[in-house]
C-alpha cells in the first residue's frame, strides 16, 4: 500500500528530534485522530538552518513529517511557506488517498512552525494569510474487517 | 527466506492439509452438482449430508438444523434480517451490544433506517455485556436478542447461557455468533439455549467463503437468498461442495482434541501477554484477563499510533492486527477499544496478536524480543512521550 519511498522514510526517519531554544515551534493534529506532528525551526536571516520533529502517527504520518523536514532545510520562509501537501506526497511518490491527510498535516505543522517564528518576532508572511494555527483538517470513513 | 511469524489467527487460519486433502477431490473428480439425479449428483449429496451431520454434532444440534451459507457475515446477516423480517407483527425491538461484529452492527443499523428500534447494549471494562443493562432494555415489543459469543477484537467470551436463559424466559429470539468461539470453546445451543449460531469455516483452519447458520427447529426465519430448492429450500445456491466437505473436516479435526488446543494457546498466550507487559512500560492488556479467547492477545502501547507499530512488525516478519483508525481510514479508532472505556489515543496505540494451532514458543519469544526495540524506537519520535519522560 505505500512506496518504497514511504517504508524508507518511515524506517529511517529524517531530522528526528528537538531543537533547543528553537526560533519556531508548530504542533498540529490531535491524539484524538491519532497523529500529532511538532516541528521545531532554527531561523537565521530568514533561512531554516535547522530542523527538527517528532510525530505520533502512522507510518504515512511518519514519512511525510521526515520528507517535509527534507524539504524545507536550507530555504528561506517564503520558499518553506510555498511548500504545498501535494508536493510532499509527490516527493514520496504518492500516497494512498486516505493517507492524504497526513501531508496536510505535514504542510500544516511547518507553517504553523513559523506562525510561532512570526507572532514571537513581530513578521508578516504572505504566505501565512488566511493560515489558522487551529484549524481542523477532515479525514476519510472506511472500514475493514476480519 | 525472511523469518516470518503469523499472528493473525483471528484474521484467517490456514488451512489444514487434511482439510486441503479432504476438499481436492470434489474440484475435479467427484465433481457433481448434489442436486442432480444421476450418480454424480448423488454422490456428492451423500458428501455434504455428511458434512453437516459432523458440524452439527459439535455444537449438539441435529442436522436438520444446519444451513450452509457463504461465509459469517452472511449468517449473521441472514439470522437478523430473517428474524425480525418474520416477526415484525409481533414487535420491532432489537437488543444487541456495543462490541459485535460489523455484520452484526451494521446490519442492525439498517433495519433502524427500516423502522426498527435497537438498543445498544454496553459493555464492562473488560467487555463483558452488561446484563442487568440488557434486562432492562428487555420490552414487551422486543424480537431479538443479538450477542457474540466471543469477541473478535479482545477475546471476551460472553456470558452466553446466562443470556439465552434471559431470552428463553421472556419467549425472545437469540442469535449468538460464534465466528471467533467456534473451534475454541464447546458450544451445545441447546445447554446455552441459542435459537441461531453464525459459523464460519476460515477460522478454524478451513476454507474461505464458507459459514454456517443454526436455525433451532421452529425458529421463525424468513430466507434471505431466493432460487432453488437447496438447503431444504432455505438457502438457494448450488452448494458449494468442496469447501463445505472442507468445513466438515475442519469442523471434526477442531473438536478431535479441543483441551490439546486450547491449552497450547492459551500457554502461549500467557506467555506473550505477560512478557509483553512485563518488557514495554506504559502498557496494558485489552479485555478480560481469563474469560477471553485461547490464542487472543491484545495489548495498547501508549504514546505511539498502531499503524506504525503494525509496519514495523511487519519489516521484521511479525503479522498481526491493531485497532487504529490509521489501519482502516476511520477517523476513530476500534468500537470495540472505545466501548471498554479506552481513550482515543490508548485505542489508537493498540495491537492483537492472535495465536494459532502453528503457533510456536520460539514465535512468541521473537515478538518478545522484537516488539520492545520497535516500541523504543517509535517512542523515541513520539511527542506525546517526551512529556512522559519529563521533556527529555
Amino acid at each position: 500500500m505505500y512506496s518504497e519511498k514511504v517504508m524508507e522514510h518511515f524506517m529511517n526517519p529524517r531530522n528526528v528530534g528537538e531543537i533547543e531554544n528553537a526560533d519556531g515551534v508548530g504542533q498540529v493534529g490531535n491524539p484524538k485522530c491519532g497523529d500529532i506532528m511538532k516541528m521545531y525551526l532554527k531561523i537565521e536571516d530568514g533561512i531554516i538552518v535547522d530542523v527538527k520533529f517528532k510525530t505520533f502517527g502512522c507510518g504515512s504520518a511518519i514519512a511525510t513529517s521526515s520528507m517535509a523536514t527534507e524539504m524545507i532545510m536550507g530555504k528561506t520562509i517564503d520558499e518553506a511557506l510555498s511548500l504545498t501537501n501535494r508536493a510532499v506526497a509527490d516527493a514520496l511518490d504518492g500516497l494512498p488517498p486516505v493517507k492524504m491527510h497526513c501531508s496536510v498535516l505535514a504542510e500544516q505543522a511547518v507553517k504553523s512552525a513559523i506562525y510561532d517564528y512570526a507572532q514571537k518576532n513581530n513578521l508578516q508572511f504572505d504566505g501565512l494569510e488566511g493560515f489558522d494555527p487551529n484549524e481542523d483538517h477532515d479525514h476519510h470513513h472506511e472500514e475493514h474487517e476480519d | 527466506m525472511k523469518k516470518r511469524v503469523y499472528l493473525d489467527y483471528s484474521a484467517t487460519t490456514p488451512m489444514k492439509q487434511e482439510v486441503l486433502n479432504a476438499m481436492l477431490p470434489h474440484f475435479n473428480v467427484q465433481f457433481g452438482n448434489p442436486s442432480s439425479i444421476h450418480c454424480f449428483g448423488r454422490e456428492n449429496k451423500a458428501v455434504i449430508d455428511q458434512a453437516r451431520q459432523i458440524i452439527a454434532k459439535t455444537i449438539n444440534a441435529s442436522a436438520d438444523e444446519v444451513f450452509f451459507t457463504g461465509g459469517g457475515s452472511e449468517s449473521d446477516n441472514w439470522a437478523i434480517k430473517g428474524v425480525v423480517s418474520a416477526l415484525k407483527g409481533k414487535g420491532k425491538h432489537i437488543i444487541t451490544s456495543k462490541i459485535e461484529h460489523h455484520a452484526v452492527l451494521h446490519t442492525c443499523e439498517f433495519l433502524e433506517k427500516e423502522g426498527f428500534e435497537v438498543t445498544f447494549v454496553d459493555v464492562d471494562e473488560f467487555g463483558i455485556v452488561d446484563l442487568n443493562q440488557l434486562q432492562r432494555s428487555i420490552r414487551p415489543d422486543t424480537i431479538l436478542i443479538t450477542i457474540m459469543y466471543a469477541n473478535n477484537e479482545i477475546g471476551t467470551i460472553q456470558p452466553i447461557k446466562e443470556i439465552g436463559e434471559l431470552a428463553k424466559k421472556h419467549n425472545i429470539t437469540f442469535h449468538v455468533d460464534a465466528v471467533q468461539a467456534y473451534g475454541n470453546v464447546r458450544i451445545d445451543v441447546q445447554e446455552l439455549k441459542i435459537d441461531l449460531l453464525s459459523l464460519s469455516a476460515h477460522k478454524v483452519y478451513g476454507p474461505k467463503g464458507i459459514g454456517l447458520l443454526y436455525i433451532k427447529k421452529g425458529t421463525k426465519i424468513i430466507q434471505l437468498i431466493h432460487g432453488g430448492a437447496q438447503e431444504k429450500r432455505r438457502r438457494a445456491g448450488t452448494e458449494n461442495v468442496p469447501a463445505i466437505v472442507g468445513f466438515g473436516k475442519a469442523a471434526e479435526l477442531a473438536y478431535q482434541d479441543l483441551e490439546g488446543h486450547v491449552k497450547h494457546l492459551t500457554f502461549l498466550r500467557d506467555k506473550l501477554i505477560n512478557g509483553l507487559l512485563e518488557k514495554i512500560p506504559y502498557s496494558r492488556l485489552n479485555g478480560h484477563p481469563t474469560k477471553r479467547l485461547p490464542g487472543n492477545a491484545n495489548i495498547s502501547i501508549e504514546y505511539i499510533e498502531g499503524e506504525a507499530l503494525l509496519l514495523s512488525l511487519d519489516m521484521v516478519g511479525i503479522a498481526c492486527s491493531s485497532g487504529s483508525a490509521c489501519t482502516s481510514g476511520s477517523l476513530d479508532p476500534s468500537h470495540v477499544l472505545m466501548a471498554i472505556g479506552l481513550s482515543h489515543e490508548v485505542a489508537h496505540g493498540s495491537l492483537r496478536f492472535t495465536i494459532g494451532d502453528f503457533t510456536s514458543e520460539e514465535d512468541v519469544d521473537y515478538v518478545l524480543k522484537e516488539l520492545p526495540i520497535i516500541v523504543e524506537r517509535l517512542r523515541q519520535m513520539s511527542p506525546l512521550y517526551e512529556k512522559v519522560k519529563g521533556g527529555n
